[in-house]
């Protein structure tokens, strides 16, 4: 009996980072509990910048000597993973900055000062009148964040299930928070939350079926499985199909995609940026773990319809993004888009495979956290201006943002020294070389739609006659670092790819 | 404009990195010395420009001073690095500057690295004197423009990425210049864009550039596909293995390129338009070096012309086509700045000829190259200073019997005159007659053609310099009313003599010496000398007599007979070639109507569905499509997820019946 259960080897060390997200945010949280009201942005900014910034640190330092499987099997500290942990992080940083934003007022300016009120209700303007502040996104983020850590690392389909839920709910609260249109937060955050839950019911019936096949949770036992176990396939199929429905809900995939534009747009702008960046970063981390660890000895049964579900992202996204008159539903389609332009380099199933995708991913994250940090600046009587109407002419009221804005429009489409070009030289390289041709061609064409949107945008910010009462709110050392820092990463990884593709390509390779 | 600046300023910092970490890879003969800090000749002006664009009002005072001061320290780094060459024995002159590792995506590796050789020493040294003298001409000429600081930013910009463009070692790294000079000059001849035509001038020169790029695109997608890499060593080095069939379409797209840069037939019709630009900017980008990049670029691809006749014969022919064509533009244009626009035209004409030609014409179209450089130059700043002098008008026949008024710029305009129409021992004549012998070399139908064609639009060139010289300076005056020439300020004769210098000595001091032969051997190899089908003596008497015939003609039209303030109705040929020869006309028929017909449904389309009017018929393509989708789309929490549960049912549904 005795050898029934043994405690599991778990390298705490190696998980440090993790935990240190996890902690800072259950101190956030305590802090929520007793720290003042007047005191509590004071502390948990920077708490939340600390904890974020010891997160990154300890990751620097401990990463390259605790690699290896630990935690019984369930995590799996290795280079992708480390890697797009480290890029979570960093992104999550920014991300936090733009959230922090206070415009000159006494609380985070993009959130409500009482969330659990109704819109317009007695008790909303009371807690207007109290003074109240909605401190606790912060340690939502961080809670959310360390579910996106494990996410990336997590080796066991049940552990990945739950780090798909910790990273999730806060979101789902997140999105309800705006401080105006708040009708329009909340019903994103209702709709965001039930759909996740369907797929989340998706992902779950999907595990069932590989415990079933395999008779074990964990990814490289069911690999194993998959090339021992012959004629099984009834149940292997839908349960590799299922899961990966879970996770491609999460990157906003076609057709699980329909959630994305209401949710950013309803979502407070940093938020969304946060969610655009980090949750893609996460749930693309799990997926190559998924197809490249646990069912790559099946990839000619998944491979076409994730191949498909790609094509389709980026002709929907697309052709969507044209008609779109919202700039925060521009940048939702396009999410869409760049989601399929990912799966393109996830498709190829090589090392430049896994390279190309995390590549993506960090140009992605660094210019979309600043796009949403300027439409959140764009104002009109009092309220975000998104419609694009309201942008025309803004080109000369604030020449500076609308030149960042415009620098990262022309990365969205992929022009040259953008890091847009070389992230989609990148994917679409990965993509030819095994035989996708024509994933690329159609990628190229969607960009292509897609360079017309964000042309039409720039056009008018520049050219367009200026609309009316349309003003630009003066941002804080805070949101202007976390602009100027995605600009100069996406210059720089336009110009200068290399570092980043060599960390990329010498971290490719997963633990099994 | 703001990020391409800010680029530019962050690849020169990195310049400086990759230096400074001393991390670059190691090559056979990789530069040391002087030519180790090549790429000082790019930082200098590249910081010019950042500094002045950025700096702002700030750096109104002594920015262009500054810029000057950067051009002439580019120009020293080049001498430095010549002397460093000449030093060398003639086969060690090829040197690589490896600066950093640009791309790598799985095999293919893109490193960033400059080539430094006779041949791109030559351009350097061309583009960096002519353009630091221009520099100094500019103080004088814009000395009274507010923004005069945009512009000298633009000028070492301009300076910078010609200089990346010549000096780079690879494809994608000569694009990134090629692109930079034509950023620049859709820049600077937009650079008065308050008035509308010279904006739409600056559009002109971009749109028809881009369908140039298109060609150096392609040929450079060819280059990866056939060779897997774009450096030139290594797409020189396999040219023998591909097949003839690539090396010819390569060669091809190539020529498009150039053909667009160098306003060759049938891309040329910007080049008259750029000349609402600034004058310093026509005779730096617009006649010394920018146009002269599809020369260079043809040159430096020499290894895939030697294995494509019919390539190169393309060159040759569209060579041959624009220097007529030129010449014939030159004789009716009544601006002084399209004369020599047309005649900039018919000069690259006969430099594409040259390279067309093939081993024969290398050395002499690049030495064509650099004394047109010259003497072209000194009479465009000489037009700019005429310009000056008549407050802004550019119509010669308002001008005539200026010689008098400006004898500097008479004497200094002179000298580039004789100098392009041929006189013998004059730069020009060097450099001409070579290529014009080298164009009677072959057999069958081909010396026949290339030489009668040259040979003649040698006549027709002195005919339009001439009536450009004497209605311009001799005759009687025409000018209007309140016109009272005076001659330029110290800062622009001093330019303008000292290439008029240029233009009367250079030749003589390069080729009968053969110092401009042995200097490109190493780049060209041993030319070996045929024998033309007609004798050289011959061809040289004739080019003499036609020229004589050209100014004769020139004189008593323009000098002895009366010149009309209003251009007379002319001939047919006469009204073509004022007309361009049609070349807007073929361009409208052919492209810009159906484009701008498609552009306008383009456009009505785009109003209907951004004002979200999609009744009105325009359900076609994209539009049609994304209506139909955003149907879906329609805020409904139950039928997202149903969207979804289709979605999961489509997959497993078609898993299924693949199984």
């Amino acid at each position: 009996m005795a050898d029934l259960f043994t405690a599991p080897e778990i390298d705490f060390v190696g998980l440090l980072p993790m935990l240190i997200v996890f902690v800072g945010g259950l101190v956030g949280c305590l802090v929520e509990g007793f720290a003042g009201r007047a005191q509590r942005y004071a502390v948990q900014v920077p708490l939340a910048v600390a904890t974020l910034v010891l997160a990154f640190v300890a990751l620097v330092v401990l990463a390259p000597d605790h690699q290896g499987i630990t935690g019984a099997g369930t995590v799996a500290l290795d280079g992708p993973a480390q890697l797009l942990q480290g890029l979570i992080v960093v992104l999550a940083l920014l991300g936090m900055l733009v959230m922090a934003e206070r415009l000159g007022g006494q609380q985070p300016d993009a959130f409500t000062q009482s969330g659990a009120s109704a819109p317009g209700s007695a008790e909303e303007a009371y807690a207007g009148r109290l003074g109240a502040t909605t401190t606790e996104v912060f340690p939502l983020t961080l809670l959310s964040v360390g579910g996106m850590m494990l996410f990336v690392s997590a080796n066991d389909l049940l552990l990945l299930f739950i780090a798909l839920e910790v990273l999730s709910l806060p979101l789902y609260i997140l999105t309800g928070l705006a401080r105006r249109r708040r009708l329009l937060s909340q019903e994103a955050s209702l709709k965001y939350f039930l759909l996740g839950s369907f797929s989340s019911a998706f992902f779950l019936f999907g595990a069932v079926l590989l415990y079933g096949f395999a008779g074990s949770m964990r990814l490289d036992e069911i690999a194993a499985a998959i090339s021992s176990t012959a004629g099984m396939d009834g149940l292997l199929v839908p349960g590799i199909l299922l899961v990966a429905v879970g996770l491609l809900f999460k990157v906003g995939a076609v057709p699980f995609h329909a959630w994305t534009p209401d949710v950013y747009q309803g979502a407070p702008t940093p938020v969304t940026g946060f969610m655009a960046a980090c949750t893609k970063v996460a749930a693309f981390g799990a997926m190559l773990r998924l197809f490249y660890v646990a069912v790559e000895g099946a990839r000619l049964e998944w491979q076409p319809v994730v191949a498909t579900v790609a094509a389709l992202s980026m002709v929907v996204g697309a052709v969507l993004s044209v008609v779109q008159t919202d700039v925060k539903r521009i940048l939702a389609y396009s999410s869409i888009a760049h989601a399929g332009f990912i799966l393109t380099g996830l498709v190829s199933m090589d090392q430049a495979g896994i390279s190309s995708t995390m590549f993506y991913l960090a140009t992605y994250g660094f210019m979309t956290i600043p796009a949403f940090a300027i439409v959140a600046l764009v104002r009109s009587s009092g309220t975000e201006a998104t419609q694009i109407g309201q942008w025309s002419g803004l080109g000369r009221r604030a020449p500076w943002l609308s030149a960042g804005f415009t620098f990262l429009m022309l990365a969205f489409a992929g022009i040259p020294l953008t890091s847009g070009f070389t992230g989609k030289f990148a994917v679409f390289a990965a993509a030819i070389s095994q035989g996708y041709a024509w994933l690329a061609v159609i990628g190229v064409l969607a960009s292509a739609v897609t360079a017309y949107i964000y042309f039409a945008l720039v056009v008018r910010m520049w050219l367009g006659d200026e609309a009316g009462d349309t003003q630009v709110a003066a941002p804080s050392l805070l949101t202007i670092f976390a602009i100027v820092a995605g600009v100069a990463v996406t210059l720089g990884l336009g110009i200068m790819p290399s570092p980043l593709l060599d960390l990329a390509q010498s971290t490719s390779v997963f633990l099994r | 404009m703001f990020v391409h600046d800010l680029s530019h300023g962050l690849v020169s910092s990195s310049y400086a990195l990759a230096e400074a970490g001393g991390a670059s890879a190691v090559h056979a003969s990789e530069a040391s010395g002087i030519a180790a800090v090549g790429w000082l000749m790019i930082a200098l002006p590249l910081v010019g420009a950042a500094l002045l664009l950025l700096g702002g009002r700030a750096t109104d005072s002594w920015g262009p001073l500054l810029a000057t001061a950067l051009s002439w320290g580019s120009f020293v780094v080049g001498v430095a690095v010549v002397a460093q060459l000449l030093g060398a024995p003639a086969e060690e002159r090829s040197l690589s500057v490896p600066l950093w590792d640009w791309i790598g995506v799985g095999d293919l590796s893109i490193a960033a690295g400059l080539l430094i050789d006779p041949l791109s020493m030559a351009f350097v040294m061309l583009i960096t004197f002519v353009g630091s003298l221009i520099h100094v001409y500019s103080l004088g000429y814009m000395e009274h423009d507010p923004d005069k600081r945009r512009f000298f930013a633009y000028l070492n910009l301009f300076v910078a990425s010609m200089l990346i463009l010549v000096l780079a070692d690879s494809y994608v790294l000569l694009f990134v210049g090629w692109e930079g000079v034509g950023l620049a000059s859709y820049l600077l001849i937009g650079f008065w864009n308050w008035n509308p035509p010279y904006a739409a001038a600056a559009n002109k020169a971009f749109i028809v550039n881009r369908i140039g790029d298109f060609g150096l695109i392609i040929g450079m997608g060819l280059m990866l596909t056939t060779f897997g890499a774009l450096d030139f060593a290594t797409v020189h080095g396999n040219a023998g293995q591909a097949a003839e069939l690539t090396l010819t379409l390569i060669g091809l797209a190539l020529l498009l390129g150039a053909c667009g840069k160098s306003a060759q037939f049938p891309l040329q019709s910007w080049l008259g338009d750029a000349m609402a630009g600034p004058t310093p900017v026509s005779a730096l980008i617009h006649a010394a070096t920018m146009v002269t990049a599809g020369v260079y670029l043809v040159a430096r691809s020499q290894a895939i012309y030697d294995l494509t006749p019919d390539a190169r014969l393309a060159v040759a022919v569209v060579g041959t086509i624009t220097l007529v064509y030129g010449a014939i533009v030159g004789c009716a244009k009544d601006d002084i700045k399209k004369a020599l626009a047309a005649s900039t035209m018919s000069q690259i004409g006969y430099m594409m000829l040259g390279v067309g030609l093939g081993p024969v014409g290398y050395t002499f179209a690049i030495f064509h190259l650099l004394t047109h450089g010259f003497f072209k130059a000194g009479m465009f700043l000489g037009a700019g200073s005429v310009m000056h002098a008549m407050k802004d008008t550019v119509d010669m026949r308002r001008f005539g019997a200026l010689g008098r008024k400006i004898p500097i710029t008479w004497l200094t305009f002179g000298a580039g005159w004789l100098a392009i129409i041929g006189f013998p021992l004059l730069s020009g004549w060097w450099s001409k007659d070579l290529i014009i012998e080298a164009a009677f070399v072959g057999e069958g139908w081909r010396p026949w053609v290339f030489g009668g064609a040259a040979l003649i639009a040698a006549g027709i060139t002195a005919f339009y310099m001439s009536r450009l010289f004497f209605m311009t300076f001799h005759g009687k005056a025409r000018w209007e009313d309140d016109v009272h020439p005076h001659e330029a300020p110290l800062t622009m004769t001093v330019p303008m003599m000292i290439l008029a210098v240029g233009s009367v000595a250079l030749g003589a001091a390069l080729w009968p010496t053969g110092i401009f032969e042995s200097w490109m051997e190493p780049v060209f190899g041993h030319a070996v000398h045929h024998e033309p089908v007609i004798p050289v003596l011959a061809i040289q008497v004739a080019v003499f007599v036609l020229m004589l015939i050209g100014v004769g003609l020139a004189w008593k039209m323009y000098v002895a007979d009366e010149v009309p303030v209003e251009a007379p109705r002319g001939n047919a040929l006469t009204r073509a070639a004022r007309k361009d020869l049609y070349q807007d006309e073929a361009n409208d028929a052919f492209f810009v109507h159906p484009v701008t017909s498609l552009a306008r449904t383009a456009i009505e389309a785009d109003a209907d569905v951004v004002h979200g009017a999609l009744a009105g018929g325009t359900t076609a393509g994209v539009s049609g499509l994304a209506s139909a989708l955003r149907r879906a789309q329609n805020g409904f929490v139950r039928s997202y997820a149903l969207t979804m549960l289709l979605g999961v049912v489509a997959i497993l549904g078609a898993v299924w019946v693949m199984q």
